[in-house]
């Protein structure tokens, strides 16, 4: 299967055309062949990840046994380092320049088309109830085939041009997919304002890629990390590239501030915004960035522990997108958000020298926003389509499955210990602080605090309290249940594949790629900076629970504690707590839902959108002003100016239009003779 | 290989073609609609054939015939096919017999003429490829303005008659210029070695070192106008939106797929081998004016009313990237300009026969006018949407290659106008979506809702040019092997002639003949001869 990755891809790619031609005619409407296809394309995944897995083993065995032997002559990273496994075919070649089309298969790369077929996967079977009975169900299903086909056309790409050819099929299936109810003009706005943004984005990396094949010599993504860790690398080509390449990842993954199109990406049906989030779409730009690390590395000077462009952007959207989080009603703009915060800590991650954290993150990460999104639709596909937490509340007994998976979704994003997203958000901020970014890590903490807070409010207000909706709410049926249970699971148990203190770190030994690589001493497991993050994120969520609960229950229950005397220390604590929920409530979330948020918000309305909507209707001014005086005025008047000289010449033949053009032909070709008599003679020595 | 002269085969069948349907009588439309597909097709077979036979080993012209045809002015008729034409051909035959597909309901007014004037226009832009005497170029050049006028003017809309003088004066003006350039070259070289010839291949092996510098950069410059009026590069294009608009959907689809490559092709074909100083020198004016048009005309674009007129302004940015590709002056550059050149007939060929059907169903290209139409036509939806995803350089598609060729080529030689044009690569997609958006999407009218979905005639028109872009987006190869002896040739000759160095990417070879082809020879283009 390593050799053979281009199944992965192939199967999803050939759906895509089974399901366009003979989709309507085939049994489930063409949701089985999406279905079948990708399944087995997971089933070869999983395949691909066993063997990949064996060949690492194998080696390390190897070389073990072997360093034992020779006495430690032979180092790590050496001669039985675990080589990628490529294979590759000339697409097309100019000159000596070859355009390859193949498959790069290591460690990241079959860790993404595990994690991108199963999410894949389950959200086709997750859509065939939820987009039951939709106008346009098959397309949706041939769409999200493509999809997903796309996405793993770009993470076994062998070179970047393979990868831009993924990353721009991404791009248009995301503006399809979006725009799938496109009768709202909303939502193809919506799908537009995607692509466009994107494609912002994708400038960067077109132009990072031609120049790192003019400073490489080749589009191979082997030869350029090897390239780029090799001493001999010049650092201002690197530098630009990894310039050019950071603003394709800021533009592909949410990153500040580029950010605006992913809440808008919420028209999207909602297992199309699971995709994008978990699977598919947003993590490109993330993966791009694992992809090519040698590039970042060394071109921002990673490794020097000083403040660089990527950690900068990273962390700065950590911030942003979980305070803006605060003042959603809509539960996907609340995880949409959260998406961004997440995604900045991966980045950051990279920026930080944390490489396996950020691909360790990616990977936790995927199962439980999918769940959080895949649970949103649930609740809403039983709530009346609404996905306003206004309209919503007191769901938790009404549809329990969704509740228990959506909570455990929402403590796994918010890193509560043993959940996945403990183990990996850990790890970014430990090693955060090894390398000596210092304030990557406090702000890591920050937004630890305030992921926890925001799911804590989304969790209460829908689950919790009185119903406050016009419907009737029931769980959903078992082809959106089985989905949430399964990503419910993994949500708890992925974390173990990288747990540090259990000796388990096969995102390291498995994943991180042992050649062609900057030397990376990853952080060991810290209980102190554990203990903490954990606290933190269970304060938050206190802290908030306790906001959103106090109007309600709280006081019953407080009088309640206050007469039974084993609640005395608790009561002292409920104080503790009073006081720290007005320290909350009227200076943290006030002042963040207040003055921060709203002046995020109005930052991320008006300044960035208005610039973007500034460029948009400034150009459309331009746009006028051009065609309107230069283009239609000067030019054209120009043009029309001689066409009247003439036509008056001309007066006597007017209304006899082949006259014209014989008048004009006449004149023209005396003109022709004179000027070449002219030119003749001037150039006659 | 036989003896049969198949291009004059290819030149000549159009016009039998025309002669013939003028001699059937006007009252039987299906006699003459037959005659016109019978023609049309067997030229479109001859391409074939050509394309089939086309050596990928000879890097000089292929199938050459040489007669004497004006002794007088020692013009003779000399034909000759090269990688750089070859493309043209086939698109211009295979263009043909599907617009004429396309023009069946529509003009059903005097289909006669229509015919007639259809099938000389195709004679005469299978001249303007294929000739290699410039006498004989320039008469073709000039015998299409003809059938071009007429049909814009006999079959267009409301201000074809506007549109038609706008577009034969423009041109005119521009043939007026070439004609004048070419006369002083062949009187030049008379006056220099006694001979008077038009021979292309004679003037190009001897022009590089027989004419001073400001004479070869004045006819440069003469040539130029002419090209760039026909391209068209900014500030000379504004007859193609008025021509687009006002012409009907076969004349828009050869406009937009042929008739604007001329100029591309003149630029290729005569500016590099007749005056490879001044195409080194002023490089940086065709470059700066490519960018200019890219920019200019996807900006201008993005806020047009009328459906006909986005696309004319994005094949001015198309044709942007062809003339940045052209003088990037590097085999990769000059690669990805003649790829475009043939995979843009094949989407923007598509664009408007789509834009033709919605037409002939609404009568109208006013954008606002539509709104909704994937609700009641899917099928018309979804070939727009491969059109205008394949126009605007989705990877998969031809258009994809063919741009990013040029820009990889402009950045090894010329980095900013690369990144300049690499931003006009996003501004691509916002016209065509915006466009989309408007017309196929949000909430469908009453009317739109009783719109018909296309028919398998309109299916039959689209599918093959769609189709081509697909296997070309996929597998350029077929397509580059062809073109790229003659580019390397080019590209060569360029640094022979003037001492110029194409530049290359870290660590590539520099480009070289094929075995067994001297340099003397290269000049020459493969004519014998001391």
């Amino acid at each position: 299967m390593l050799e053979n990755a281009w199944i992965i891809p192939t199967l999803p790619a050939v759906a895509f055309v089974a399901i366009v031609f003979f989709g309507k005619r085939s049994p489930g409407k063409g949701a089985f062949v999406g279905i079948a296809a990708v399944g087995a394309s997971f089933v070869a995944s999983c395949v691909a990840a066993g063997q990949w897995i064996q060949r690492v083993d194998n080696a390390t065995g190897k070389s073990e046994g072997l360093a034992a032997f020779t006495k430690g002559v032979v180092s790590a990273g050496g001669a039985h380092a675990v080589q990628p496994v490529t294979e590759s075919i000339t697409w097309w070649q100019n000159g000596s320049i070859k355009f390859g089309v193949g498959t790069f298969v290591d460690g990241l790369t079959v860790m993404m088309v595990v994690v991108v077929t199963l999410i894949s996967l389950l959200v086709q079977i997750y859509s065939t109830a939820y987009m039951r009975g939709d106008r346009r169900y098959t397309w949706y299903f041939a769409a999200l085939s493509l999809f997903t086909a796309s996405m793993l056309t770009l993470v076994v790409a062998s070179n970047t041009i393979q990868l831009l050819v993924g990353w721009e099929l991404v791009g248009v299936c995301s503006f399809m997919l979006i725009g799938h109810w496109w009768e709202e003009p909303a939502n193809s706005r919506a799908a537009i304002k995607a692509f466009l943004t994107t494609r912002t984005g994708d400038i960067g990396l077109m132009i990072g890629i031609i120049i790192l094949f003019f400073t490489v010599g080749s589009f191979g993504i082997g030869a350029t990390n090897l390239y780029a860790t090799s001493g001999h690398a010049q650092h201002a080509f690197l530098l630009a590239a990894a310039v050019c390449l950071l603003v394709a990842i800021i533009g592909k993954s949410g990153q500040f501030p580029l950010h605006t199109w992913l809440p808008d990406a919420m028209a999207g049906p909602t297992p199309v915004s699971a995709l994008i989030h978990a699977a598919t779409m947003v993590v490109a730009g993330v993966f791009l960035g694992a992809r090519l690390y040698p590039v970042f590395f060394n071109g921002f000077s990673i490794g020097h522990g000083g403040v660089n462009a990527m950690a900068l952007v990273g962390g700065v959207t950590i911030i942003i997108g979980a305070a803006l989080a605060f003042v959603q009603t809509d539960i996907k703009k609340v995880l949409a958000y959260s998406t961004i915060s997440q995604l900045g800590y991966m980045v950051m991650a990279l920026g930080v020298g944390a490489w396996s954290a950020a691909v360790f993150h990616l990977f936790t990460h995927a199962f439980f926003k999918a769940l959080l999104f895949l649970g949103a639709g649930s609740v809403s596909h039983a709530a009346g389509h609404s996905f306003d937490m206004r309209e919503m509340g007191g769901l938790r007994k009404k549809m329990p499955i969704t509740f228990w998976t959506f909570v455990i979704g929402s403590l796994a994003l918010a890193g509560i210990f043993p959940l996945a997203g403990f183990w990996s958000k850990d790890e970014i901020l430990v090693n955060a602080g090894k390398n000596g970014y210092t304030a990557f890590l406090v702000v890591g903490l920050i937004g630890a605090f305030l992921t926890a807070a925001y799911m804590t409010r989304v969790v209460y207000l829908t689950f919790f309290g009185e119903y406050r909706g016009h419907e009737h709410p029931h769980e959903s049926e078992r082809a959106i249940t089985i989905p949430l249970v399964i990503l419910g699971a993994l949500s708890v148990g992925a974390g173990l594949v990288n747990a540090a203190p259990l000796g388990l770190e096969k995102i390291k030994d498995w994943v991180q790629p042992q050649v062609a690589f900057p030397h990376l001493n990853n952080a060991a497991f810290d209980y102190p900076k554990a203990i903490l993050s954990v606290s933190i994120a269970l304060a938050a969520i206190v802290i908030a629970g306790y906001y959103w609960l106090r109007r309600d229950e709280l006081r019953a229950f407080r009088g309640l504690t206050e007469r039974n005397a084993l609640a005395r220390s608790g009561y002292q604590f409920l104080v503790n707590k009073y006081y720290l929920d007005y320290l909350y409530e009227d200076i943290i979330v006030d002042g963040i839902r207040g003055a921060v948020a709203r002046a995020s918000y109005w930052v991320n309305q008006h300044v960035i959108d208005g610039v973007v909507n500034g460029l948009g209707s400034g150009s459309t001014r331009i746009a006028r002003y051009t065609y309107d005086v230069i283009d239609q005025r000067v030019v054209d008047g120009a043009a029309n100016g001689i066409a009247l000289e003439t036509d008056r010449a001309g007066a006597e033949v007017r209304g006899f239009q082949s006259g014209h053009v014989q008048r004009y032909a006449l004149v023209l070709f005396g003109g022709v003779g004179l000027l070449s008599l002219a030119l003749f003679l001037i150039n006659i020595h | 290989m036989t003896d049969f002269p198949i291009l004059t085969a290819i030149i000549a069948t159009p016009l039998i073609g025309a002669v013939v349907v003028t001699m059937l009588p006007s009252r039987r439309p299906e006699i003459i609609k037959a005659v016109g597909y019978g023609f049309t097709i067997a030229t479109l077979g001859l391409a074939c054939w050509l394309l089939a036979d086309f050596s990928t080993k000879n890097i000089f012209f292929q199938f050459v015939e040489n007669q004497p045809w004006l002794p007088g002015i020692g013009s003779r008729y000399i034909v000759g096919v090269d990688g750089i034409s070859l493309f043209m051909v086939v698109a211009t035959a295979l263009l043909m017999p599907l617009s004429l597909l396309a023009s069946q309901r529509y003009p059903s007014q005097r289909p006669k003429a229509f015919t007639a004037w259809f099938l000389l226009l195709e004679f005469s832009l299978l001249g303007i490829f294929l000739s290699l005497d410039l006498i004989m170029f320039f008469v073709f050049w000039e015998i299409l303005l003809v059938p071009m006028y007429f049909l814009i003017q006999g079959w267009g809309h409301e201000r074809r008659q506007y549109a038609a003088l706008k577009f034969f004066l423009y041109t005119a003006v521009g043939s007026a210029l070439m004609l004048a350039c070419i006369l002083v070259l062949g009187f030049l070289h008379q006056g220099a070695t006694g001979v008077l010839t038009f021979d292309y291949r004679v003037l190009a092996a001897w022009a590089y070192h027989g004419l001073s510098l400001t004479t070869e950069t004045v006819l440069f410059l003469g040539f130029m106008i002419a090209f760039a009026i026909k391209l068209p590069l900014v500030p000379f294009h504004t007859w193609l939106p008025d021509a687009h608009t006002e012409a009907p959907t076969a004349g828009s689809v050869v406009l937009a797929g042929v008739i604007i490559k001329m100029g591309a092709y003149g630029f290729l074909r005569f500016s590099f081998e007749l005056f490879p100083h001044a195409s080194v020198n002023l490089a940086p004016l065709l470059l700066t004016l490519g960018v200019i048009g890219i920019l200019y005309g996807a900006v201008v674009a993005a806020m047009q009313k009328n459906l006909k007129r986005v696309i004319a302004y994005s094949s001015i940015a198309h044709m942007g990237f062809v003339i940045v590709g052209i003088f990037s002056l590097t085999v990769l550059g000059l690669d990805g300009a003649v790829f475009t050149m043939l995979s843009h007939p094949l989407t923007t060929g598509a664009l408007f026969l789509v834009v033709g059907m919605l037409y002939e169903r609404r009568h109208t290209y006013e954008i606002s006018e539509y709104g909704g139409v994937w609700r009641s036509a899917p099928m018309l939806t979804a070939m727009f949407m491969l059109a205008m995803v394949a126009g605007i350089g989705l990877p998969g598609f031809s258009g994809f290659i063919g741009e990013f060729l040029s820009l990889v080529g402009t950045f090894v030689s010329r980095r900013p106008w690369a990144i300049a044009g690499a931003i006009g690569v996003i501004f691509a997609a916002v016209y065509m979506l915006w466009a989309f958006q408007r017309v196929f999407m949000g909430k469908p009218s009453a009317i739109t809702l009783r719109m018909p979905d296309v028919s398998l005639r309109e299916v039959i028109v689209v599918a093959p040019l769609l189709a081509l872009s697909l296997f070309l987006g996929l597998y350029p190869k077929a397509a580059l092997d062809r073109i790229e002896p003659s580019v390397k040739r080019t590209i060569v000759n360029v640094e022979l002639k003037t001492g110029f160095h194409e530049k290359r990417p870290a660590g590539y070879s520099k480009t070289t003949l094929p075995k067994g082809v001297t340099a003397s020879e290269s000049i020459r283009l493969g004519l014998g001869g001391p």
